[in-house]
């Protein structure tokens, strides 16, 4: 007992998966009252499907949770920079901006390692070494820049160091002389200041880019 | 439930662990059970879904949260499956009958009150024999029939999940219907 009407069959799984519409339906309807083939056909379908449904069910495992949650991949430290960054385009962008200026700044600074003194007359200049000798009284200003400084004589001014620094005069040590170097206005180093941000700036880029 | 699964994985992109813990909990029974009935065994069903949850994890980044989780979440496991029982040596299927039947037997020894009752089908070996049956159909039929009828998603999450169009998910949906109608049709 068998039936060749295909249609019959393609109506009966569209009616399974409900997008079968009225007139169809009916079509349906009239060929199973007819055809004992399609009706046990039908019968057959849905009771595999009431089967299916039936199928064993099972649960995890005790401590699959723990388990997935002890199998994860440590979270890499570039994953992390890179999940704060998308978090926080903002402050990303900002700090971007910072880093530019600062390396240009920085680069600019670097490309200027000569010694420059801001007035030479009567000075001592020793390699990177700039003396005010004991007899020279400097009247205004000293800036020394990539270079030392040994003040035995008076400097009437502020003194500046860029990327350098004061030292006492070993001569002065080692001989005792009363006669002490004189700075009367305000002495600056900015070297300390530069080599701890350039500090902080490689630090930041080390745990960017070298992982 | 959609609305707190949202919520977590909004954390987890943050790069919050605890939040995915929650993610795992929820979906662990699922997924545990989408494989067991993909793969047919406990063991496998147990690696695959631990690997599935793991792939979620790395990968969440490229989840889009307009879409659903579960849908993504399921066919990662899907496919994690599939490629599991391509991998597989030709004489895997003694192994698995002896490991699955184990599994069972443990199965089948819990009290009473613990196993879930079918509507029409009271019997334990039935219930076996069903699930032996629809682990066995081409990997293709038996994802759909599982998703469908097991874990009562629509065909167009299917196709969804399965990233096949829709008119091939009731294509193959017919076909499996009527592979397991002539496995099923004497029980
Ligand atoms: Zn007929």
């Amino acid at each position: 007992m068998s039936c060749n009407n295909k249609e019959a069959r393609e109506l009966m799984h569209q009616y399974l998966d409900g997008g079968l519409p009225t007139e169809e339906e009916n079509k349906l309807r009239l060929h199973l009252e007819d055809c004992e083939a399609c009706q046990q056909h039908f019968h057959e379908l849905k009771r595999t499907i009431t089967l299916i449904q039936s199928a064993e069910s099972v649960t995890a495992p005790e401590g699959f949770t723990a388990n997935v949650m002890n199998n994860l991949p440590a979270e890499k430290k570039r994953m992390k920079y890179m999940r704060w960054f998308k978090a926080h385009p903002v402050i990303t962008a900002a700090a971007i901006f910072f880093i530019l200026m600062v390396g240009g700044m920085l680069s600019m600074w670097n490309q200027n390692t000569e010694l420059v003194v801001s007035k030479e007359e009567d000075l001592v200049i020793d390699g990177d070494t700039v003396i005010v000798p004991p007899d020279v009284v400097v009247e205004g200003d000293l800036v020394v820049r990539n270079g030392d400084l040994i003040i035995s004589g008076t400097v009437e001014g502020n003194v500046t160091i860029i990327n350098g620094e004061l030292i006492d005069d070993p001569l002065e040590n080692e001989t005792l002389m009363a006669s002490v170097g004189e700075i009367n206005g305000e002495i600056k180093q900015v070297d300390r200041a530069f080599e701890w941000m350039w500090y902080q700036i490689k630090n930041f880029f080390r745990s960017l880019f070298t992982f | 439930m959609d609305e707190i699964i949202r919520e977590k994985i909004k954390h987890v992109k943050k790069g919050d662990q605890s939040a995915f813990e929650d993610v795992v909990f929820l979906f662990q029974n699922k997924i545990y059970q989408h494989c067991f009935r993909m793969l047919g065994n406990r063991q496998e069903a147990e690696d695959i879904a631990q690997e599935a949850f793991i792939r979620a994890y790395v990968n969440i980044d490229s989840f889009d949260e307009r879409r659903k989780f579960s849908t993504w979440l399921y066919r990662i496991a899907t496919n994690l499956t599939i490629d599991r029982i391509r991998k597989r040596k030709p004489d895997y299927y003694l192994d698995a009958e002896i490991k699955g039947t184990e599994g069972l037997n443990m199965y089948s020894q819990l009290p009473d009150e613990q196993r879930l009752p079918g509507e029409e089908v009271e019997n334990m070996e039935l219930q076996r024999y069903i699930h032996q049956e629809i682990s066995e159909l081409p990997p293709k039929y038996r994802s759909i029939i599982i998703l469908r009828y097991l874990e009562d998603f629509s065909l167009k999450e299917i196709s969804d999940i399965l990233d096949i169009p829709l008119g091939t998910v009731k294509t193959r949906i017919h076909r499996g219907r009527e592979a397991l109608r002539k496995k099923l049709r004497h029980v």
